[in-house]
């Protein structure tokens, strides 16, 4: 889609460091994600296109972060790759210390069910199953005994405030119900990191406005959490804002700056 | 996934689509139906053969003295037949020296049979199987009468014109009336009737009471043998042990009658229950064959048909296998769950079948003469083969599904 002529101004990787700041870190120890020179290219009926063109990113343990950008930034394929349903073309992704660009399909799905934690705009809970049911799920893929995986899912549903509807089925919930039945299977098994993908995105803005106390909730006990989203008033829930365009890095600041650059008219909310 | 969690949730979607299911699971019914239905038709009949036949039939300790074989087992070739026909007859004149040669207590029995015009007063001339036999017959046979007496030795031996007749014989000929002392004509000349045998059942559809027997010495001789000629001599020793015995004995007798040198083979037959079985054998290894074929096809029918299921399943579940895929399930995860889902549709399907199967056999049995036991190995089997189906049936969709890629699945409406 972007010609190489119309690249943004941080081209260089010297620029991207110094903006992003990953060079000189070190992963691992509070370093919960490092990525370098991340590339991701698609072959769309013949076209290369390039999602991502060297993305430097570093997140550190306990940080609740909003990836935002307009549809075609690449924050989608950024998440892909973060949460391990994708790998790059090129470059490197530490996850908790591990090099976890280079594994392979099965590897990557034991990292998935360890290390994060998916909410999705449309929530994708198994619609036949209970909530019980849903929340138990990765501890299925974990190996969990039975009676342990009950246990756990049954807490996570209380610390999301659904303890009394642990039997319902997901069409027997509201939409701010079933976001907080995701939310809770997305920490059952205590993961690194919590990746929400427009959680907000199916709901009204009350819900919206409930589910993302949640997510400061959680953020506050030390969970860290990277959000994908388009909206700015969702954004600035977050502690840090990385914007992102042409599958690039354009911004990586505060979320108060963020936001006081939005007021002054600065940044483009477009979508 | 654990094995319990995958079989609910395939029972689940049994019990969701219920229509669906049926027709899914109808060819691994079927085929599972045939499967216990045939095998118990070969069971019940080969049971039959080797218990009741043998007895019933046959006679037990028994073997019989014959030109060639009665009872053929598998393909006679042209030059066997031949040979047999080339064959001299056995005569009376055999029998004083083949009795004599045999073990005290032995019994003993001359018989000849063929079909005879038979008319009486009540009912149109038909023909049918008359037997005229002399010796020991009613006792080999354990044959005995449901009413009137059995055919004496005075009768026997003098040739006097009576007979004995099966149950059927006496509803056909004596609608509705006492048949004892009235006369029934065989090939134009009369018999008088003076007993009514106990019933004997059927084997394989075929009444065994549609017979006709009266004494070798009377007119009724001149209709089923030649002159001087008999079909065979029935024997049949006291103790099983004696069977071998009084076998060599016979064919000691008739070798030396016929001057047969040692080099040259027996030119008549000693044909004892086994050779009759070995009959029974040819016929069973073509039944099993169709215990085979009618299943397998069934069988194929449904792996069709719920290999089509699965793969459309997996294409309806695309987004379901995306979130399990995110959430941390393997290939091998995603592999046995819809592996496990079709064999349990398929397992499902087979215990229809063998509940279906059962029935038809029972119906089998009590409607028509042939008899079905159901083999326990077959239930066995019958499960076996439905959880083989799925499990065959479900590799390529279940393939299918585990290499799905989580983004796209995940994408999917």
């Amino acid at each position: 889609m972007t010609p190489a002529t119309d690249e943004v101004p941080l081209s260089t990787t010297a620029e991207r460091q110094a903006v992003t700041g990953t060079h000189g870190v070190i992963p691992g120890a509070d370093w919960v994600i490092v990525t370098r020179g991340l590339k991701r290219e698609y072959d769309m009926g013949g076209e290369v296109v390039r999602a991502l063109r060297g993305i430097d990113i570093a997140i550190r343990r306990n940080e609740y972060v909003a990836i935002m950008g307009p549809s075609g930034s690449g924050k989608s394929t950024l998440m892909n790759l973060i949460g391990c349903l994708d790998t790059p073309d090129a470059g490197e992704y530490w996850l908790s210390g591990e090099l976890v660009s280079a594994k392979a399909d099965d590897e990557l799905a034991r990292v998935r069910n360890r290390e994060i934690g998916f909410v999705f705009q449309t929530f994708n809970l198994l619609p036949r199953a209970s909530a019980l049911h849903n929340v138990e799920l990765p501890l299925v893929y974990a190996g969990v005994p039975a009676d342990e995986r009950r246990r756990r899912a049954t807490a996570a549903l209380e610390r999301v405030g659904l303890g009394d509807r642990i039997q319902h089925r997901p069409n027997e919930l509201s939409g701010g119900q079933r976001q907080r039945v995701a939310i809770a299977r997305a920490l059952v098994n205590e993961p690194s990191i919590l990746l929400a993908d427009e959680p907000t995105g199916n709901l009204d803005s009350t819900t919206s406005e409930e589910i993302m106390k949640v997510f400061e909730e959680l953020a506050a006990q030390g969970q860290t959490v990277i959000m994908v989203t388009h909206e700015a008033e969702i954004a600035a829930h977050a502690r840090r804002v990385v914007v992102l365009r042409d599958g690039m890095i354009a911004s990586d600041e505060k979320a108060a700056d963020y936001a006081a650059r939005i007021e002054s008219g600065a940044v483009h909310t477009s979508h | 996934m654990p094995f319990i969690d995958a079989v609910r949730l395939a029972l689940a979607q049994i019990r969701v689509q219920k229509l669906k299911s049926f027709f899914t699971l109808l060819g691994v019914t079927i085929g599972v139906m045939f499967l216990i239905a045939v095998v118990s038709i070969v069971e019940g009949m080969g049971n039959y053969m080797e218990h009741d036949f043998a007895a019933k039939l046959f006679g037990v300790n028994t073997f019989e003295l014959r030109r060639r074989p009665d009872f053929e087992s598998g393909n006679i070739s042209d030059d066997t037949w031949r040979e047999w026909q080339r064959r001299p007859r056995i005569r009376d004149t055999d029998i004083e020296p083949v009795v004599s040669a045999l073990p005290p207590g032995t019994l003993w029995s001359a018989h000849g049979e063929d079909n005879v015009q038979m008319q009486s007063p009540y009912s149109k001339p038909r023909t049918l199987l008359a037997e005229a036999v002399e010796g020991d017959y009613f006792r080999i046979r354990s044959l005995e009468v449901a009413t009137g007496r059995l055919i004496s030795p005075q009768e026997l031996a003098l040739g006097t014109p009576v007979i004995v007749i099966g149950k059927e014989i006496a509803e056909k000929f004596f609608p509705n009336l006492d048949p004892l002392g009235r006369v029934l004509r065989l090939g134009g000349m009369p018999f008088t009737v003076i007993g009514v045998a106990v019933s004997q059942g059927s084997v394989f559809g075929i009444s065994l009471d549609r017979f006709v027997i009266g004494p070798l010495h009377s007119p009724l001789r001149r209709l089923v043998n030649p002159a001087g000629v008999v079909d065979g001599i029935k024997i049949k020793t006291a103790d099983p042990a004696d069977l071998v015995d009084a076998q060599e004995a016979v064919r000691a007798v008739m070798r030396s009658r016929r001057g047969l040198r040692p080099s040259q083979p027996d030119n008549f037959a000693l044909e004892t229950s086994e050779s009759a079985l070995s009959f029974w054998a040819a016929i069973k290894s073509k039944l099993v064959i169709a215990g085979v074929v009618l299943p397998a096809i069934g069988l194929i029918v449904g792996a069709i048909v719920i290999m089509n299921i699965m793969l459309v399943a997996v294409a309806e579940r695309t987004r379901e296998i995306g979130i399990r895929k995110a959430l941390g399930a393997r290939r091998r995860d995603i592999l046995a769950q819809f592996l496990v889902e079709s064999a349990t549709l398929s397992t499902v399907g087979a215990a229809f079948g063998i509940a279906l199967g059962i029935a038809v056999s029972q119906l089998i049995a009590a409607t028509s003469p042939l008899p079905a036991s159901v083999a326990p190995w077959s239930i066995v089997a019958g499960v076996l083969v439905g959880a083989g189906v799925g499990i065959a049936a479900g590799i390529y969709p279940a393939s299918r599904a585990s290499r799905l890629d989580p983004i796209l699945a995940l994408r999917q409406e």
